[in-house]
């Protein structure tokens, strides 16, 4: 019998709930992961919405940084909203240390503040972008998938993939970004 | 778009915010300076503040929304989301807190209230509003009201958890009672706990709040954040509990650790180890006068 692949959504902050039903209807195992162990024992990672600043003091906190970049080198990653500012190159607004799994460079809160949150249709589905970056720059061997007001909000590079977008809140299970992300694996 | 889908997408909006915000700490803070050392600690969120409840609780006198400068001030220094506190009712208060920008507004019974009959109809914003509720009811009228994110009252200001813990206790039991009753208790159900039909319909059909759901009052330790946080809060406010400790900067650190890590006690005793010094005194919940006791404002 095949194992199902097990997907780790990063857990020490964030939205890590709402990918399970989306992650179970690919056929695929949910797990929230928070230490090296759970981290060796997944096949791909999800690093999900939430405070990146929280994120990157948690990481640095429990001196993970060294152990996930490691992980990170060679698994499918999809960074969502706090997780594309994770996976950049470059953030600013303010400069903050991010994993470099991205040649792109993403503005923090580039919309504004939750005011400014706000839905769009992406690939004709309605998602949600809350207090979202922008990704103001990227590279060529960027992928884009989708783009928003003139900016990239979907974009992958090998099996690195970012959206500055929430699909997860919004659509039905599984949504076709999870399953696209899976399909990586 | 109709009417019906473009309100589902603002409050899908609301509610996504409060999404982010899960597994973290939301500190008080009363000045720019403090709210550098809670970004810094890894606070999801701050809640800009005249004075903590503690002091509120010391002062006495009639306490209102914050200065709109100092809340300026606090958005300009952080990346976090900015909260701020409007009375229970005020609605013009609410008015200036969305024509400032803040992120989230928490019709708060820490404050004065400015209605004792009716609270704040949440839909007429475009702000999220997070509320306290004691029960089941209490939460399910601030949801119909239109609060995208509830919290327990708990005794702000004390550094005694006792109260947090009873309203979350509370909560989840009625849950409980909700899922397990009989389809032709509903309707006496929700006139006895003064909550909207259709509301306790979502609860029995989802087994939790249609919205998340937050530990607010008294919470002072590491060890408290992480019994919050493992009777189902899915987030914890800290008020008085970091500014009014001994190390402000170590008890914010340590108990963003406990919070992030609950569910295991090493790393709860861990982060207990690295306070630098002593919690907040506390006060014991029949110390305190009834018209002081901020959880029975409101309804």
């Amino acid at each position: 019998m095949c194992s199902k692949p097990v997907i780790g959504v990063f857990a020490l902050q964030g939205a890590v709930i709402p990918h399970k039903p989306h992650i179970e209807a690919c056929g695929a195992e949910f797990r929230a992961v928070k230490t090296q162990a759970d981290f060796e024992a997944v096949d791909a990672f999800i690093l999900p919405g939430g405070e990146s600043t929280t994120m990157l003091k948690l990481i640095e906190r429990f001196d993970l940084w060294d152990i996930l970049a490691e992980q990170f080198a060679e698994k499918p990653i999809w960074g969502i909203c706090a997780g594309t500012i994770l996976m950049a190159e470059t953030v600013t607004d303010p400069v903050q240390k991010s994993f470099n799994l991205l040649p792109i460079t993403v503005r923090r809160n580039g919309y504004g503040r939750q005011l400014n949150s706000h839905h769009a249709p992406i690939d004709g589905y309605n998602v949600s972008f809350i207090r979202a970056p922008v990704i103001t720059d990227i590279s060529d061997s960027i992928t884009v998938l989708a783009e928003h007001e003139g900016s990239p909000v979907w974009v992958e590079c090998g099996n690195k993939v970012a959206s500055t977008f929430h699909p997860e809140l919004t659509m039905d299970y599984p949504s076709p970004m999870h399953k696209a992300f899976i399909a990586k694996i | 778009m109709g009417d019906k889908s473009s309100s589902e997408n603002v409050m899908n909006l609301k509610i996504g915010l409060a999404e982010m915000l899960k597994g973290g700490v939301i500190m008080d803070v009363v000045t720019a300076e403090q709210a550098k050392i809670a970004e810094g600690a890894g606070a999801v969120a701050v809640m800009a503040l005249e004075r903590v409840p503690s002091d509120i609780r010391k002062d006495g006198g009639v306490a209102r929304m914050s200065p709109p400068d100092l809340i300026e001030e606090v958005m300009k220094s952080v990346s976090i989301p900015v909260m701020a506190k409007c009375r229970i009712g005020h609605f013009a208060e609410a008015q200036i807190l969305e024509a400032i920008g803040v992120d989230y507004i928490d019709e708060s019974e820490v404050l004065t209230p400015a209605d004792e009959e009716y609270h704040i109809n949440k839909f007429d914003y475009k702000i999220p509003f997070v509320c306290g509720a004691k029960n089941l009811g209490e939460a399910l009228r601030r949801i119909g009201e239109g609060a995208a994110l509830v919290r327990t009252k708990g005794e702000p200001g004390t550094g005694n958890i006792v109260e947090a813990v009873r309203h979350m206790r509370q909560i989840n039991a009625e849950i409980k009672w909700v899922c397990n009753m009989d389809e032709a208790e509903m309707m006496t159900a929700a006139r006895d706990m003064g909550a909207p039909f259709e509301l306790l319909q979502l609860v029995r059909a989802e087994g939790k709040l249609p919205v998340p759901n937050f530990a607010a009052g008294g919470i002072a330790t590491p060890a408290d954040a992480a019994m919050c946080m493992q009777l189902g809060a899915e987030t914890v406010f800290v008020g008085s509990g970091i500014f009014k400790s001994d190390n402000p900067d170590k008890f914010a650190k340590a108990i963003v650790k406990a919070t992030a890590h609950f569910d295991d006690p090493a790393i709860v005793l861990e982060a207990s180890k690295e306070l630098g010094g002593v919690a907040m005194r506390g006060t014991e919940i029949s110390e305190i006068d009834e018209p002081m006791r901020m959880a029975n404002r409101g309804w």
